[in-house]
């Protein structure tokens, strides 16, 4: 029987305010365990959790920037569960009136494009982390407890784990455009948990679905879901009925686990957050977030496409990031040939990124000082050979004037005639054989002799001139 | 009833309380009763009122965002029984799929 895979995905996303959703503890990694924590962080009895303005406007700008459409009237609920990473018993989230809904984005599988719908995006706050020890114990520390979340759900849209690959891929671009979150799955800014099931062709019921966890890696939702599907497959040619269940995918072995069978949304018994009033979106407010998002990067592809004329491969790459497309488009701005540029980021730029693994900041590289690098390319002034030793130069130690860097350095491409005649007559005069051979119909000599000169000149001869006066010079002989 | 010993035995086990058999059958009594009585509600003609979200009628209660932290890592550890290294050490429960909300 052929089956056909329904995939939906829930994704959260780390918000990066300076405090926490309800407290006012800090909201960053790497402390002491428990020192970013207080007393609302704990759950201590009495305290009084308030709404972090920043975290709400962020949700916004996140929602809007996947087309949802902002709920005005919003409230938050308690989901009760019982673990010791929730210290409060319960977790502030929202239930029916999301601050986001019925949204979408589009993806892009196999030149194919397609609508993914998205049923909602969620406030809430993450749970602390438990350590497990070896001794039977496990090792709570609560600075992650409280830090702003958005949980964004998909509709079961997707039909492979190509397009879950592609659907997180580009959501994943989205949010790192709009700022709000470093979108790092391997940091744990941003996790997926995926809801797949299959059913024959044709049948418009879903089947029974089971819950993957633990889709930590772009790569491991990849071969989470083949092996849910294979495993689901299996099970539903034996005729065996599948259970509603929630798996882990288990990295060491390529498998996917069975952690519980799934207790209804029911038992989480939700009910409206007491302590926190409903929050009033104004028209003014939700206007003011969209007004400040940044262009997205399909925008940002087609104009560079059209507007600048590069390739749709070069736009596809050069907007993988928000800092790519604006450091491109900032060097662009510096009056460089987009193409050029183009090149520079994705050749020289990301090997370099890669191999030092920096980002741009991390660099003392500037739009302008690239941009101005190319040009002293396209007008002469260095070869593309001594433009690597710039750019190491400029990566590394930066300039605020790569004309006057180039000039103290010596590395000016030397294309004056007057300069050039002494050297070539030079070379001419210790190679005689080579005139020769040259006169007798064997090309390469010539080869040899422009060797000769750039070897003379370390290699700053201009090398077109060089072959030209070269020529011109053995004819009068 | 609006409720039956099977619901109320759920609702234990998902609050993480344990009943003796017996208890549970006048739990089921109890609850029923508070239910019936909530459910009266349900006589009333609510027609055109609009619906209510919240038990309190103001709104929109937020703060900036600026981080302080106002107190000492071992104020908060006064309450807790066993500690190391600064964490809060507790049985181990293996991962019932919530952490990390």
């Amino acid at each position: 029987m052929n089956f056909e895979t329904i995939i939906g995905l829930e994704i959260h996303v780390e918000l990066k305010t300076n405090s926490k959703m309800f407290s006012p503890s800090p909201a960053h990694f790497g402390a002491e365990p428990n020192t970013n924590t207080n007393v609302i962080d704990w759950g201590y009895p009495g305290v009084l959790p308030v709404v972090n303005e920043r975290a709400v406007e962020f949700g916004m700008k996140a929602a809007l920037a996947l087309n949802c459409t902002i709920t005005q009237d919003t409230k938050f609920d308690r989901k009760n569960y019982f673990y010791p990473d929730n210290p409060k018993a319960y977790q502030i989230s929202q239930f029916d009136r999301p601050i986001g809904h019925d949204g979408w984005i589009e993806i892009e599988v196999n030149g194919e494009k397609k609508k993914i719908r998205i049923e909602r995006v969620h406030l809430e706050e993450d749970a602390g982390k438990n350590t497990h020890g070896s001794d039977g114990y496990s090792y709570v520390d609560l600075n992650r407890q409280g830090t702003p979340l958005i949980e964004i759900v998909s509709e079961a849209d997707m039909r492979s784990p190509e397009e879950a690959y592609a659907y997180l891929e580009a959501v994943k671009q989205i949010i790192q455009f709009t700022g709000v979150s470093d979108v790092k799955m391997e940091e744990g800014s941003m996790r997926c948990d995926a809801n797949i099931s299959l059913r024959p062709f044709g049948q418009e019921e879903f089947g029974t679905k089971s819950e993957l966890k633990n889709l930590n890696s772009f790569n491991f939702v990849r071969k989470g879901l083949a092996h849910e599907i294979e495993r689901q497959e299996r099970e539903l040619i034996a005729g065996r009925e599948l259970m509603q269940e929630t798996r882990r995918y288990d990295e060491t072995t390529g498998k996917t686990i069975l952690m519980r069978v799934k207790e209804g949304s029911s038992d989480y018994r939700y009910f409206p957050e007491p302590d926190i009033p409903n929050l009033l979106i104004e028209d003014e407010w939700i206007e003011k977030v969209r007004q400040s998002l940044p262009e997205m990067p399909k925008e940002r592809r087609t104009r560079y496409v059209n507007k600048l004329n590069i390739p749709e491969y070069d736009a596809e790459v050069l907007t993988s990031s928000r800092e790519m497309s604006d450091f491109f488009e900032e060097t662009v701005a510096n009056n460089a040939d987009p193409k050029q540029v183009s090149n520079w980021l994705m050749g020289e730029v990301s090997a370099y990124l890669n191999s030092e693994k920096l980002s741009f900041s991390e660099t003392a590289l500037t739009p302008k000082s690239l941009a101005e690098m190319i040009n002293l390319i396209a007008d002469g002034t260095i070869s593309s050979k001594i433009a690597k030793k710039v750019f190491r130069e400029l990566i590394s130690n930066g300039s605020d004037d790569v004309k006057a860097l180039v000039e103290a350095k010596g590395w000016a491409q030397l294309s004056d005639p007057s300069k050039l005649l002494p050297v070539i007559n030079e070379t001419l005069d210790q190679n005689e054989q080579s005139i020769e051979d040259y006169k007798n119909g064997r090309d390469r000599a010539i080869g040899f002799l422009v060797g000769q000169i750039m070897k003379k000149t370390r290699g700053q001869a201009n090398p077109g001139i060089v072959n030209k006066l070269l020529k011109e010079e053995i004819e009068k002989r | 009833m609006a409720i039956n010993e099977k619901t109320v035995k759920h609702v234990a086990k998902l609050a993480k309380l344990e009943f003796k058999e017996e208890d549970i059958h006048d739990f089921t009594e109890e609850i029923d009763k508070i239910i019936q009585m909530v459910e009266q509600l349900e006589d009333l003609d609510t027609q055109g009122v609009e619906g209510t979200y919240h038990g309190i009628t103001h709104h929109s209660v937020v703060r900036k965002d600026e981080a302080k932290l106002d107190i000492d890592r071992e104020d908060l550890f006064k309450n807790v029984k066993t500690k190391q290294d600064g964490f809060i050490k507790v049985p181990a429960i293996m991962d019932n799929g919530e952490s990390g909300a």
